[in-house]
Order: structure tokens, then sequence, then C-alpha cells
């Protein structure tokens, strides 16, 4: 287990009742843990309390606990107790986001990569070429623009946007990576590139994702939670949830009863 | 309807080519006979309105029309000449009556017919000597214009200076205040205070340039003097004033453009573990590059041209400025001060400035989006 949520409660600034209630989770080392569920299920709020992208906006109430092991002593520790500047920085280079659109930076191809380990301090040349270039292998990206390196992100099509965006997520070597439905902005084959790609990355990283898409979370998942209207119905092996699920709710959405 | 939308698109766009071409050609025509006279010596000469005498050229005739049509700057003094003349021949014939008055006093007094008569006399020698006057001076003026040919010469460095010195100054200091603003109001202040706020400077922006202009006369150039020294209209009051005005307008423009970086491109850097200082240099301002850049242009066309502000604060004296605190002038402050008075020769030399200003703002504003606007592959 990399990361527990426990008796977590999330409301946002202003709204009257939480969004998130008595939310309890656990996500596996080297797993990928799809979260599902209707729109509005609070499965990006969820997700985005998992690295305090939250607190960019001020005002939340977060209650409970979510705890991400350390990996020098492995122990647990509470995220929601951050609040220093510093430890948020340290907090989302160990936890990396990619959402649901591609976000290239308005910069080149090479400087989006480089960008995240800059601000980790990596200054020497050499080392920067060479972990963007493994984070581009890693990804599957680097055939494709390894002679337009310094060519502006932007240009690339949405696919390869999306594979930089993870490429780059990945450079910094994060202990887990939260996708937030990354593939609904993108065409059929691109999806299934990224699948591939988040597969092979879980030998590396553990893996939150948040995804629309049963077959996908079917395909890619080893663990699956379920969720509505705030509430974590069901978790389970994405086997038991897909085939044997235990609670009505969760046998209805997939069987696509309601969602 | 869709062939309408056409035309009319064409329509207008052909519309703001013309009057463009015909602001550059009218600009040119009227200014014509100063290119002529001064050429492209006009651009490096600072003197303005200075009269040089010139060695006389034979076939110049003695005779005052074919003198005043040959060379016209002459005619300005000359008919200062007989103007001081007429009023001349006022004030005698004012003595005349003044004469006629102590006849009547004589009168009364009643002094006797002879007396009278000699007063009368005196009136009488006292006109024809006085129009004697007015014809020798005439003449005079002939003999001068034969002897001693003069020329005014008009040289517009001074205000070519003093407008790229108070742009690039007033640029200098805006630049870096209204990114602040911009940045302040659209990356770091509560929504609560960044409405009212936005709402106040878009109001400055609106604010026209005549009131920066009496503000800046009245409080802002003493306050600037007493506290850098040196007068109170100088090129640096004039360049802070300047940078006053187009503050507002830059940072509201500025601000626009921040605004539409989308929050999730923010978020993913955040999300790499960037602080809220590189979220800023590295996407916001990359993202929001064109338009701020084209505020920036925009501000600064408004500086080049910018005549009310300048013209209470500049000093409008024609010489370089020493220092900052120095007075000096620019080409819309020469345009709008001497416009009134001007005919001839020394109307054909503002439009000569007017099209220098014309040229500048053109080719400034094309190589600034030339260069900074161009799409890099
Ligand atoms: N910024 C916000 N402020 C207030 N309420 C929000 C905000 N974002 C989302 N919500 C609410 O929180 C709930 C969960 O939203 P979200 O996590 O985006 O759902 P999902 O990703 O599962 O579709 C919804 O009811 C939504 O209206
Ligand atoms: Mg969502």
């Amino acid at each position: 287990m990399i990361m527990h949520i426990k008796d977590f409660s999330f409301t946002y600034k202003g709204a009257s009742k939480p969004s998130l209630k008595n939310i309890n989770l656990p996500i596996l080392e080297n797993k990928v843990t799809a979260l599902i569920g209707p729109s509005g299920c609070g499965k990006s709020t969820l997700l985005r309390s998992m690295n305090r992208i939250h607190d960019l906006y001020p005002g939340n109430k977060y209650e409970g606990e979510i705890l991400l092991k350390n990996l020098q002593n492995q122990k647990m520790e509470n995220i929601l107790e951050i609040k220093k500047e510093n430890d948020f920085i340290a907090l989302r280079q160990r936890v990396g986001m990619i959402f649901q659109k591609p976000t290239p930076f308005p910069m080149s191809i090479y400087d989006n990569i480089a960008y995240g380990l800059k601000l980790q301090g990596i200054k020497d040349k050499t080392e920067l070429d060479k972990r963007v270039e493994d984070a581009l292998k890693g990804s599957a990206l680097f055939k494709e623009v390894k002679d337009r390196l310094n060519d502006d992100a932007r240009g690339l099509s949405g696919g390869q946007q999306q594979r930089l965006c993870i490429a780059r997520a990945v450079a910094l070597k994060p202990e887990v990576l939260l996708f937030d439905e990354p593939t609904s902005a993108l065409d059929p084959i691109s999806t299934s590139a990224i699948e591939e790609l988040i597969v092979e990355l879980k030998e590396e990283v553990s893996i939150a994702i948040v995804t629309h898409n049963m077959q996908q979370a079917s395909r890619i998942s080893d663990y699956t939670a379920f969720m509505y209207l705030g509430d974590l119905i069901e978790y389970d092996k994405t086997e038991t949830i897909f085939l044997n699920p235990k609670q009505q709710m969760t046998e209805d959405y997939i069987t696509g009863k309601f969602g | 309807m869709e062939s309408l939308f056409k035309r009319l698109s064409w329509i207008s766009a052909t519309t703001i080519l013309l009057i463009l071409t015909s602001i550059f050609v009218v600009l040119f025509l009227y200014a014509k006979p100063a290119i002529a006279e001064y050429g492209l010596k006009f651009l490096v000469d600072s003197r303005w309105g200075v009269e040089v005498s010139q060695p006389t050229k034979p076939q110049v005739s003695p005779s005052t029309k074919s003198s005043a049509t040959k060379a016209t700057p002459t005619t300005t003094p000359k008919d200062d000449n007989i103007a001081v003349n007429d009023e001349d021949i006022a004030v005698s014939d004012e003595d005349i009556a003044v004469n006629d008055e102590d006849i009547a006093t004589d009168e009364n007094v009643a002094v006797n017919d002879e007396d009278i008569a000699v007063s009368d006399e005196d009136i009488a020698s006292q006109v024809p000597s006085s129009a004697d006057e007015a014809i020798t001076a005439d003449d005079d003026i002939d003999i001068d214009e034969t002897s001693k040919h003069t020329k005014v010469i008009y040289g517009g460095l001074v205000p070519i200076v003093g407008t790229i010195l108070t742009t690039i100054l007033a640029m200098f200091f805006a630049v870096p205040i209204a990114m602040g603003i911009a940045i302040f109001l659209s990356e770091i202040a509560p929504q609560s205070i960044a409405k009212p706020v936005g709402i106040a400077i878009e109001l400055l922006a609106a604010i026209p340039s005549i009131i920066y202009g009496m503000w800046g006369l009245f409080y802002f150039g003493p306050l600037v003097a007493s506290v850098f020294g040196g007068s109170s209209v100088s090129l640096l009051v004039a360049s802070l004033v300047l940078a006053i005005m187009i503050i507002p307008f830059m940072a509201s423009l500025t601000r626009d453009s921040m605004n539409t970086t989308p929050n999730v491109l923010k978020e993913s850097a955040y999300a790499m573990g960037a602080t809220k200082f590189e979220v800023i240099k590295d996407v916001v301002f990359p993202y929001a590059k064109k338009g701020i850049i084209g505020s920036m242009i925009l501000a600064l066309g408004r500086a080049l041209g910018e005549t009310m502000a300048v013209a209470f604060v500049i000093g409008g004296v024609f010489t370089f400025p020493k220092s900052l605190t120095d007075p000096t002038v620019s080409i819309p402050v020469v345009l709008a001060n001497s416009f009134a008075e001007s005919n001839g020769i020394s109307l054909n030399v503002l439009f000569y400035l007017a099209l220098i200003l014309f040229i500048i703002s053109f080719a400034v504003i094309s190589f600034a989006k030339f260069y900074f606007l161009r799409d890099k592959k």
C-alpha cells in the first residue's frame, strides 16, 4: 500500500454539503486502481485531494486522513497536515497528475520535459538530456519527436501531447501518478497507446485513474472503486467488481442500467 | 447574406487602407515644400525658426512683390515691419487728435486766432511727415531685403529626439509597473480585491489625456521637481505623466490576456512542483505573450503620438535636454502649439514633422509586430 485514504470527507468552499463523504480507499503499490462512477460523483475531487491541488483555491475543507508512504523510512505520513509551500512542492513531485485535456506548456518539447527536472534543481545539461530521452522513450514518444525536440510542444497531435504530459510527469520519477480521464479527449488509436503506456508504467509507479469508460477500467486496472454521489460504494479487485459485484448498485452501473 | 457579409468586410478593409493612404498622401503633399526646402538635413538639424543671413542672389529684384514670391520665408518679418509702421501711423494720428484737443482748450482760454492757425499748420505739417516716415520705413525694408537676404531655418532634430526619449522613458517606467499590476490582478489578488481594483484601473484608462496633463502641470510636475530637482516641466515629468497615462491601459489589456491562461494549464505546472512565481514566469507569461506584447505595442503607439498630456508638462522649448530634468519638446507638442499661428513654409514644416511622426510610429509598430509576434516554427 502506497497511499491510504481514511475516513476522508471533502467540502468545497461555500458548498453546503460535502462532495466526498467518509471515503476509505487503499492505493496499492505498483498496481492500477480505477475510479469509476457517474458524472459528478466526486472522482475528480478525490483524485485532486491526493496531491492537494485543491489547495490552489483557498477555503476548501478536508476531514480524515490521506496517508502517503515515505519511501525512506516506510512510514505512512498524512499529507493533509502539509502547510509549507516547500512541502507542497515535494508532495506534488512525488504524486504527479495528468489531466483530461493535454496541457503542454508553451515551450519546446524538450523544455516541457526538462521543466520539472529543472524545478527539482537538476542543472547539468548531460543529465537533463539523458533524463529527457529516457522519459520520452518511456512514453513511446522518442521515435516520433527526436528530430524536433526544439519545436513548440503545442504543434504535436492531441495523443502525442498527452503522452508528452505523461513523459513529463514520469521524468520526475514520482511514486504515484494520478490520471483524470486521460483519454476522454482522444481518438481510439491514441487511447490504446496511452492504455498500453499506463500498463507499462505500473512497473515503476503506482497509478490511480479516473475513467468514464468501463472497458478501459476492465482492460488496464487491477483494482476498481465504484463511487456514487460522494460515497465510495464498493472497492475490490477489478475482476470481482466487473464479474461478481457485491452491491446491487455497482452491478446496475456496470451493466449500464444508469450512469 | 454571405455575399453581403463578404462585400461589407471587403469594403471596410479597403476603406481603412484608403484612409491610411490618404493620410500619408496629404501629409506628404503639404510637407513637400518643406521637404524641398530643407531635405533630409531637416532630420539632423537642431535649429528651429532660426534666421540666418544668406548671400544675395543677383537676380532678386528690389520690388516688394517679386521678393515676396521668390523668398517666401522673408515675408513674415517684412509683414511684421509693416504692421509696426501702421501702428506708428496710428500713434501719430492720436497725436493729431491730442493736438486738436489742445486747440480746443486753447480756444477756451481764448488765445488769438494766429496761434490756432499755427497749430493748424502744425497739424498739416505733422500728417504728411508721418506718412513720409511710413514710406521711408517701407523703403528701408526693401533695402534690407536686397542688401542682407535672410532665411529662416527649421530643423526637426529636437522634437524627434524629444519624442523618442519621452516614449522610451515612458515605456521604461510603465512596462514593469503595468506587468506588476496585471500579475497582481490576475494571479495574486483574491477575487474580492481583483474585481474592484480592475474596474478602477479600467476607469483610469478612460480618463482623457488632457486631464493627466493638467494634473501633471499643477500637482505632479512640482512634486517631481521637489524630489529630483530641476524644472517642474521637463523630460522626466513628461515621461512619468505619459507612463502613468499608459499604465492602466497596458495593465488592463495584459491582465485580460493573462486571464485567458487555462486553469488546468496552471494546475499542471503546479502539479510538477512549480511555485506561483514559476507558474507566472514559465506558463502564464509565455501563454499570454502575444496579448501582452500587443498591449505594449498599443501603449507604445499611444505614447508616441500623445499630445495633450505631454504638451502641459514637457516645457515646449527647442533645446536638447542635458539632463532628465530639463525641458524639451516632442513632435505632437510642436504641432499642437504652432499649428494655429503658422502659414507658408512654417506650416509645411509642421506637416513635414507630422509625416516624420507618422513614419516613426508606423516603423516602430511594424517592427515590433514583426519581431515579437512572428511565429517561431
Ligand atoms: N470548484 C467546485 N466548487 C464547488 N463544487 C464543486 C467544484 N467542483 C466540483 N464540485 C462539485 O463536486 C461534486 C463532484 O464533482 P467532480 O469531482 O468533478 O465529479 P466527477 O469528476 O466524478 O465527475 C459535484 O457535485 C460538483 O458539482
Ligand atoms: Mg471529473
